[in-house]
Order: C-alpha cells, then structure tokens, then sequence
C-alpha cells in the first residue's frame, strides 16, 4: 500500500511522517511518533482514553483519520507539562487522588485541558459534561471532579 | 408517571484474605550502599496504593524516613513469592510479610551500627530522619548511610531481611464441620437512597451513607480513595454492568462501552463515609484491607432501595429498568413501602 506523507505540529513541534491510508491518529502518535500518552482503550469512540486537543478542540484519537490532521496542531499529554513543572491540572489530579489504575487518566487530564482553555472557571455541571465521555473504572469520578474544580480555582488542593 | 425515592441498608462481615493452602506471601528487603532501602516484592500494585502502604510499613518497621524506601515490584519470575492482589488481602498478607522482613534487615542494621559505635546493639535507636544514636546521647550517632557503606565495605554484612505470612490452615472438624476460614474482618454498613421511574424502571442513586470499620488507616487519603471509588464499582454490579445480560442466551450481549454499561460522571450522587479504626491484632500496625468490601454492601442496599420505593424484589443483578419494569407490571404497578 502507498503511504502518505503528513505533517502536524505535535506538541508545538513540527513532525513529518509517513502513513498508510486509513491510519488513525492514535496509531500514528503511539507507533510513528512514540507518544505513549494517549491509551488504546476500545478503539471505537466509547471510552475517551485516546482523547487528544487538535487545534485547541477535543477529539478522539481512535476515531481521527491520521491525514485530517495535516498542518493542524496536535496535543496530547505528553506536552502539558510546563519545563520540570506539572501543569496545575496534573499537580491538582495528583493533590486529590484523582487517579488510581491511571488508564483513564490521560483522556480525562486533556478533557480538563480543553474545558478550561475555554471556560476557566467551569461549574460542577460543567465539569460533569466535559468528562462525560470519559469512562474511570476507579475513582468514581468524584475525586476528577473536584481536581479539576480545584485547579480552576487555582488551589493546589480541595 | 412518578419517581419513588426509596432507602435501603446492608451490613456486610468482610474476611481479609484467605485460608486456601495458607495464604502466603513473602517479601525480601534489603539496604544499598548509600543506606537506602529496596522492599522486593511479586505483589502488584494496580493503582490501589499497595506500594506506598508497604513502603510505609518498611519505613516505620526499620526507623528510617519514607523517602529512604524504595518498592520494587517488578518482576514475579524474580520477585519473592506472593498469592495475589486480590481478597483484599495486600495490606494485611503483604504488609505483614514487610514488615518481618524489615524486622530482621533492622537487626543487621543495629549490629552494625553497634560495631561502628562500639556499643551494645540494645542501647541503639532510631530517629526516624536516617540516624542512629544511643538512647539518651544523640551525639553517639550514626547515619544510616555510614551504616551500609560500614556493612558492605568494612564488615562484610548484608543489612538484609526475609519476611512471610502464613496463616496456618484451618482444617474442617469432620464432626461439626467448624473451620476458621479467616482470621481478621472488617465489617461495613452502607445505606443507599434511590430514586426509581415507575415508567421506564430507571433508578437513579441519589445517596449514600456509609461506615466502614478496617483496623487502622495505614494511609488515610488511600483508604478514602478506594472507599470512594469502590462504591461506585458496586453501584455498576448493581444496576449497570454485564456481560451475559440474558445468561446463557448470548444474544443481546454486550461488544463495546457503549452496551455494556459502566456509571459516567453524570450518574454520582454524595456519598458520606464514616472510617472506623479498630486496630486488627494480627494486622500490620492494625491494619485489615479497605480493598473490595468497599463495592459488597452497596448490591444489596440498592436491591432493598429498590423494594423500598417500589415494592419489588429482585433478586438477579444487574437490576436493569427492565427487570424493574417487568417487575412492576407483573404486581399491578408499583407500591412503594414504609419509609423508615
């Protein structure tokens, strides 16, 4: 099969890779570029594991054709830590126990992402909807709720 | 169409572990060079804090600062041996396995430092902070670090320890048929409040109160997290999740996260939790294990919820709409029951 090249910023860096058409993005970030962040959970849409920031708007990667993205700008986890610092989101997932098996927790943490890059101080309901395409298995989203409420309110903790 | 709230309870004995072929698990814990220490273990950490409750009964067993311990649990082909992660029993069977472990690496460790002091072990303490001195003189100290290097480059010792826990096997008395199946409970009390649709036979949790008694809270914010988040694992096996919903007929079966059904962000109610800290004699620093009672009393104080507000009994899990529906119209419709 022929392949097609692709170019994205990822993480506000320029890549230049090769796909076989119908790649999804998820594929292309975990194989080709080796961004482990997103996780492979159902592979359909269903779980919200894969979730990725694509020119600031939330996606599943899962269900993104690797070649819509060209010239767009791709965020994952991997790239929201500031330098050595956590980003006050992780630093708030981390003070209020928000993860446990840590399989949901990159989808949820880029949920969070793109909730508060465009509502910064989002209500209880809204921090329910953002997430409600994301499944957890542990925490019984209580403690997700209330990290991502505390790092709008900008404490470290609830 | 009406939506009748209903209250309903359940109180659950919980056994720690078990008592098939004994229940072991061991743990090996050693010093480095630079006077920190590794706790080797098989069992896994899957995200329920086991490793940061082990690394805090080692710390605490051998006097050094938390930051000093390092867990590794790696690899099961090289690991000591360990049952499992499972029956709640991590805290209890492992942390009690540390903890002998870390007894024994400790007395190494005060006879070296005896040597390098030149005193009797037995006069020897820990601070807590990574030294050691002579009880009542701490300027008679010596780090820990200056201990290992001692121990390894001078002495010739490893400051090393082994631990298991095995509980014996209870036999069953053929005349009575007694056994002793466990040696620690912990004991919970859950009371769940529902909302259920007469219409569509949809129930919705609207609260839950609970208290759980589980020896001593080694780590408080873990034991809280698993109580949380264990609740809304029974809430699934009561009223969501499947994967024969017309056992043994396969059809309807569900193929993703979208059929089989899983609580989201949007289905969590309050939930207040009581801990109640009864310190487990044979528990590690009176530890018993949170682990699974947290989801067990949640199944049958939604199912008598359920009764409460509409007068039915079911008694297949998950209890589905359709069950409750099917439920509903095979009485006449619904009757909800005194509320107490």
């Amino acid at each position: 099969m022929s392949k097609t090249p692709l170019q994205f910023r990822h993480n506000g860096r320029d890549v230049a890779i090769f796909v076989d058409g119908g790649t999804n993005l998820l594929v292309a970030l975990r194989e080709l570029i080796g961004d482990m962040t997103p996780k492979f959970g159902c592979g359909q849409g269903g779980c919200g594991t894969c979730s990725v920031l694509i020119d600031g708007e939330l996606h599943l990667s899962c269900l993104t054709l690797a070649e819509t993205v060209a010239g767009r700008s791709i965020e994952t986890l991997d790239g929201m830590k500031q330098g050595p610092n956590l980003h006050p989101l992780q630093r708030a997932f981390a003070d209020n126990f928000a993860a446990q098996c840590g399989y949901c927790t990159p989808g949820m943490l880029m949920a969070a992402k793109a909730l508060l890059d465009r509502n910064p101080s989002p209500s209880r309901a809204e921090v329910v909807e953002a997430i409600s395409g994301n499944i957890c298995r542990c925490t019984g989203y209580e403690p997700i709720i209330n990290a991502i409420l505390a790092a709008a309110g900008g404490r470290a903790s609830a | 169409m009406t939506r009748h709230r209903g209250r309903g309870m359940a109180s659950i004995n919980y056994p720690i572990g078990m008592n098939l072929g004994g229940d072991p698990s061991q743990a090996l814990v050693h010093s480095n060079p630079s006077g920190k220490f590794t706790v080797a273990l098989s069992s896994i950490d899957l995200g329920q804090g086991m490793k940061s409750v082990t690394r805090q009964i080692c710390a605490e067993t051998l006097g050094v600062p938390v930051e000093d311990v390092y867990v590794d649990t790696a690899d099961s082909d090289t690991g000591p041996h360990c049952m499992g992660s499972f029956a709640s029993r991590g805290t209890h069977r492992v942390g009690n396995a540390v903890m002998a472990a870390a007894r024994e690496a400790r007395g190494v460790m005060m006879e070296a430092a005896a040597e390098e002091l030149e005193v009797n072990a037995a006069d020897l303490e820990t601070d807590g902070r990574g030294n050691i001195h002579v009880k009542g003189a701490p300027h008679r100290s010596i780090s820990t670090k200056d201990v290992a290097i001692a121990a390894q480059f001078k002495q010739g010792k490893t400051i090393s320890g082994r631990g298991i826990f095995l509980v014996p096997l209870s036999d069953v008395d053929p005349e009575t048929g007694e056994m002793s199946p466990a040696t620690c409970y912990a004991h919970a009390c859950l009371v769940a409040e529902v909302e259920v649709d007469d219409e569509t036979g949809e129930v919705a949790m609207v609260r839950m109160d609970s208290a759980y008694e589980l020896g001593r809270a080694l780590n408080p914010r873990l034991v809280e997290q698993q109580l949380v988040g264990g609740a809304w694992m029974g809430v699934s096996h009561a009223l969501y999740e499947t994967p024969e919903p017309y056992y043994p007929d396969p059809v309807h079966g569900p193929r993703d996260f979208v059929e089989y059904l899983m609580p989201g962000p949007g289905d969590i109610c309050p939930h207040d939790i009581a801990v109640l800290e009864r310190p487990a004699p044979d528990g590690p620093f009176g530890a018993k294990g949170p682990g699974e009672m947290c989801a067990n009393p949640v199944l049958p104080a939604v199912a008598n919820a359920i009764f409460n507000a509409v007068g039915v009994r079911i008694d297949d899990l998950p209890i589905t709409p359709e069950k409750v529906l099917r439920a509903i119209k095979a009485q006449g419709g619904a009757r909800p029951q005194a509320r107490r």
